[in-house]
């Protein structure tokens, strides 16, 4: 089994040098993104090399659409399904258990079932618990419950993505990190410069060979929306311990200024994402996670619409189960953090910031 | 006016072809409120014949222009293709396309084309030639895109095989879909934009001999020249050598068809080159490779069987582009032979003659170093190093075909002439007049700007052509 597995490895990346090399004897995509350029200080790409163009490429496709050897040529090239499965298999080799990555990566209804199992649990622990002296949703809910629960389900994960983050800055052969490369590698992720089609016209998602930059704006919505819940959730909580300030919290608040804007931009981002990517072709990305990727979106979206419902439903009858709903989607998105599309987040800057690495040398 | 009767024609113009200079016709036809038809010879993903493998448009300029740096004028632009075509150019005709192509790169950015800075190891083209960003192929589809939205109708595997000329009118083209029998389209006005015939390899047999046989065709299976040759049968004008074709030497292990830029081989310098018994044959250090790779093709096809072989040492591998096929290696200048298909004992004698006939000196790749070898010929008169450092590695190399001169021949508004004179509405357009222009050689970029000049002007010519002839019938 075990054999089979790396040989299925070999076999994308194989596959990609393959194509590398063809790409790299023409070089007419040069303008489209940093994989190309990244590729021209090559004539010979070891695994650790393909990893890592593998991980810089953001599937813009604009290579694709204007490739001369795509099928039905003979060198039949198609570079963003060859680095998308290069990419998802370093996800998947890299993130401990690895199994767990193969699992829920590929298959939208363990994400499904998965989310069932967490909004189950805190069903039942709302049950099971007396009903507090909190206010809000922590009449349902205590505050140091949220925690016993949360802390490690946000931090256990974190740690198991950190050793594949580990592992693959050893792979690609990173060199020494500058505050100049953290910039610069952050500044791309902030612009999603590699998505705007080298010229800022976007890319070729979900228009075939017609360049738009909605992609990038739906996913922008949902990075920032969902950083800015992150910052709601991350103030809150400084409020709670360091200023005695305890939820809830009215609308001119800081978690709710973060908050509420946040989850609607996170709706809008990921309601988009979901429409574009039934518009896109699957063969342009790693097919056999199509299915995985879908239910992450639409996990990511439920988290937003369930967390703006319960907001809107402060005081009523609905707060128990909206709570639940809410807080079990949560909980199966932290889980799954490293074993679902949300892992990519990390290996890109992390990609980013080792091209930024490798540019100088 | 009646307009309930039935037109005559349903379409203004039709274009036959389906490549930049078709494209270019077609969107200034559609802007000048044509009807437009493009018949396409090539299924979809094949569209956009030879341009789909360019990467650049040759243009004048005063002053930086776009992502072209410096200034490049008339005269430079002229003397340059003067070089290659040694004088084979029609000058007035040439200085007219050059002057016209500083107006196109605006023109084809507000098409939709857009350019990149030039690309890396091609920084000496930074200020006369524009890539396109992501090559050819995007600039077809970009093109395909706009003329989609002017409402031009695009018709795919269209295979026509005859232009109904009668007396000096176009009546209707013969065309065929997806193999299917044999339609007429009449329209007012035809642009030829077919290319020329260099996938028709009984034709290359023809003209070159059997050598032919074996030449690789850079570029679209679809140039099989059918509409250049009815043309011809009917009494039209040619230009350019009819046996002659532009042939570079490439990796002799690319497609037979369609390999475009990544078979291209460009170690001949720092190489020995031998034919099929081993011996050597040219000066493989002329002079710079952008220089002599077109003289290669023809070399290379002079030689038994028309192939050839580049042998390099390991401490020459690092100094040109990668090729899309890895060498052939051998531990041993023998081995390497046996491996090659080459009499092994003959090759080490070659190479070992080679060896002790160069003499020591600096080598420097970038620029011509002189160090020649002596005593042995044909010399090697630059970049000549012992092919000592194992492992040896070897290229196949054969003659690639890239387009072929015979043409129509054109004046300055892209119409077909005839001895008794020009056509009155059938005009031409991209390498199926590019011999009007370019008579021998090539000038890196020159195709698609011959291409768009007479495609533009050609599209604007036809459609106007046919907007009048429509008033004309509207008033009778």
């Amino acid at each position: 089994m075990l054999l089979e597995l790396s040989q299925d490895d070999s076999g994308s990346t194989a596959e990609a040098r393959r194509q590398i090399e063809i790409c790299n004897a023409c070089r007419y995509c040069e303008g489209y993104c940093s994989v190309f350029p990244a590729m021209t200080r090559q004539k010979m790409f070891s695994d650790g090399d393909i990893t890592h163009l593998a991980n810089l490429c953001h599937n813009c496709r604009g290579c694709y659409y204007a490739c001369q050897y795509t099928e039905p040529h003979e060198f039949a090239l198609n570079l963003p399904a060859a680095l998308a499965e290069v990419r998802q298999g370093s996800w998947e080799r890299l993130v401990w258990p690895a199994p767990f990555s193969r699992l829920f990566h590929t298959h939208g209804v363990a994400i499904a079932g998965m989310l069932v199992a967490g909004i189950s649990a805190l069903f039942a622990l709302i049950a099971a618990l007396p009903e507090g002296a909190g206010d809000g949703f922590y009449a349902h809910l205590s505050h140091n419950a949220m925690v016993a629960v949360f802390t490690p389900a946000f931090l256990l994960p974190l740690i198991a993505v950190a050793i594949g983050l580990y592992q693959y800055w050893r792979d690609v052969g990173a060199g020494p990190i500058t505050l100049r490369d953290i910039r610069n590698a952050l500044a791309s992720a902030a612009t999603l410069r590699n998505l705007d089609g080298g010229q800022g016209q976007g890319c070729n998602f979900e228009r075939e060979d017609r360049y738009t930059d909605l992609r990038r704006w739906f996913h922008q919505a949902v990075l920032y929306g969902f950083l800015a819940c992150f910052a709601a959730t991350a103030v809150a909580t400084l409020m709670h311990y360091f200023l005695d300030w305890q939820a809830p919290y009215g609308l001119f608040t800081p978690p709710k200024l973060l908050g509420v804007p946040g989850g609607i931009a996170l709706v809008i981002g990921t309601s988009g994402l979901v429409w574009l990517k039934m518009r896109a072709d699957p063969k342009l990305g790693a097919s056999r996670v199509w299915g995985g990727e879908m239910a992450f979106v639409l996990l990511l979206g439920l988290v937003a619409a369930s967390g703006l419902a319960l907001y809107a439903a402060t005081g009523t009858f609905a707060v128990p189960s909206l709570l639940a709903l809410h807080l079990g989607s949560v909980l199966a998105l932290f889980l799954l953090l490293p074993y679902t599309k949300m892992v990519h987040g990390f290996f890109r800057i992390a990609a980013l910031l080792a091209e930024e690495t490798k540019r100088k040398g | 006016m009646n307009r309930l009767a039935p037109p005559r024609h349903s379409w203004d113009v039709v274009v036959v072809g389906g490549g930049n200079a078709a494209l270019c016709a077609s969107i200034c036809a559609a802007e000048e409120g044509a009807r437009v038809l493009v018949l396409e010879g090539a299924p979809k993903p094949y569209r956009g014949g030879n341009s789909r493998h360019t990467r650049n448009f040759r243009c004048k300029h005063e002053g930086p222009l776009s992502v072209l740096t410096g200034t490049y004028g008339e005269d430079e632009y002229f003397q340059d293709l003067m070089l290659v075509t040694k004088g084979k150019t029609d000058e007035d005709l040439a200085r007219f396309t050059i002057r016209a192509s500083q107006e196109c790169l605006p023109w084809m950015e507000a098409h939709g084309v857009r350019f990149q800075p030039s690309l890396s190891g091609t920084l000496s083209l930074s200020r006369t030639n524009a890539f396109f960003l992501g090559g050819g192929k995007a600039l077809v589809n970009a093109y395909y895109n706009t003329a989609e939205d002017l409402g031009v109708t695009v018709r795919y595997e269209a295979q026509v095989s005859h232009i109904a000329v009668e007396a000096d009118r176009f009546e209707h083209v013969e065309v065929s879909f997806s193999g299917g029998p044999v339609e007429r389209i009449s329209a007012r006005a035809v642009v030829l934009a077919s290319g020329g015939f260099q996938a028709d390899r009984e034709w290359l047999v023809s003209a070159w001999g059997p050598a032919a046989r074996n030449f690789l065709i850079r570029g679209t299976p679809y140039n099989r020249g059918v509409v250049l040759r009815d043309m011809l049968d009917q009494g039209c004008e040619s230009v350019g050598d009819p046996t002659q074709c532009h042939a570079v030497a490439i990796d002799g292990r690319a497609p037979q068809y369609d390999g475009g830029i990544v078979t291209r081989l460009d170690c001949v310098p720092f190489s020995v080159v031998v034919n099929r018994d081993a011996e050597r044959f040219y000066d493989e250090g002329e002079d710079v490779w952008p220089k002599r790779y077109a003289i290669w093709g023809r070399l290379v096809a002079g030689q038994p069987d028309q192939v050839a072989y580049a042998i390099i040492d390991s401490t020459s591998l690092d100094l040109f582009m990668p090729s899309v096929f890895r060498p052939v290696v051998g531990q041993t200048i023998e081995e390497l032979g046996e491996k090659l298909g080459l009499d092994p004992a003959k090759l080490a004698k070659t190479i070992g003659g080679f060896n002790a006939a160069c003499m020591p000196g600096a080598f420097t790749p970038t620029e011509l170093d002189g160090l020649s070898t002596e005593g042995i010929d044909p010399p090697k008169t630059n970049w000549a190093q012992p092919v000592t450092e194992p492992p040896f590695y070897g290229y196949q190399l054969r003659p690639g075909v890239t387009f072929t001169y015979l043409g129509l021949k054109v004046d300055k508004t892209a119409r077909v002439q005839t001895p008794s004179g020009v056509l009155s509405n059938v005009w031409a357009a991209g390498e199926i007049m590019a011999g009007s222009i370019l008579g021998q050689g090539y000038l890196a970029g020159f195709g698609m700007t011959i291409g768009t000049v007479f495609g533009r002007i050609a599209g604007h010519e036809a459609a106007r052509h046919a907007l009048n002839d429509q008033e004309i019938a509207d008033v009778a």
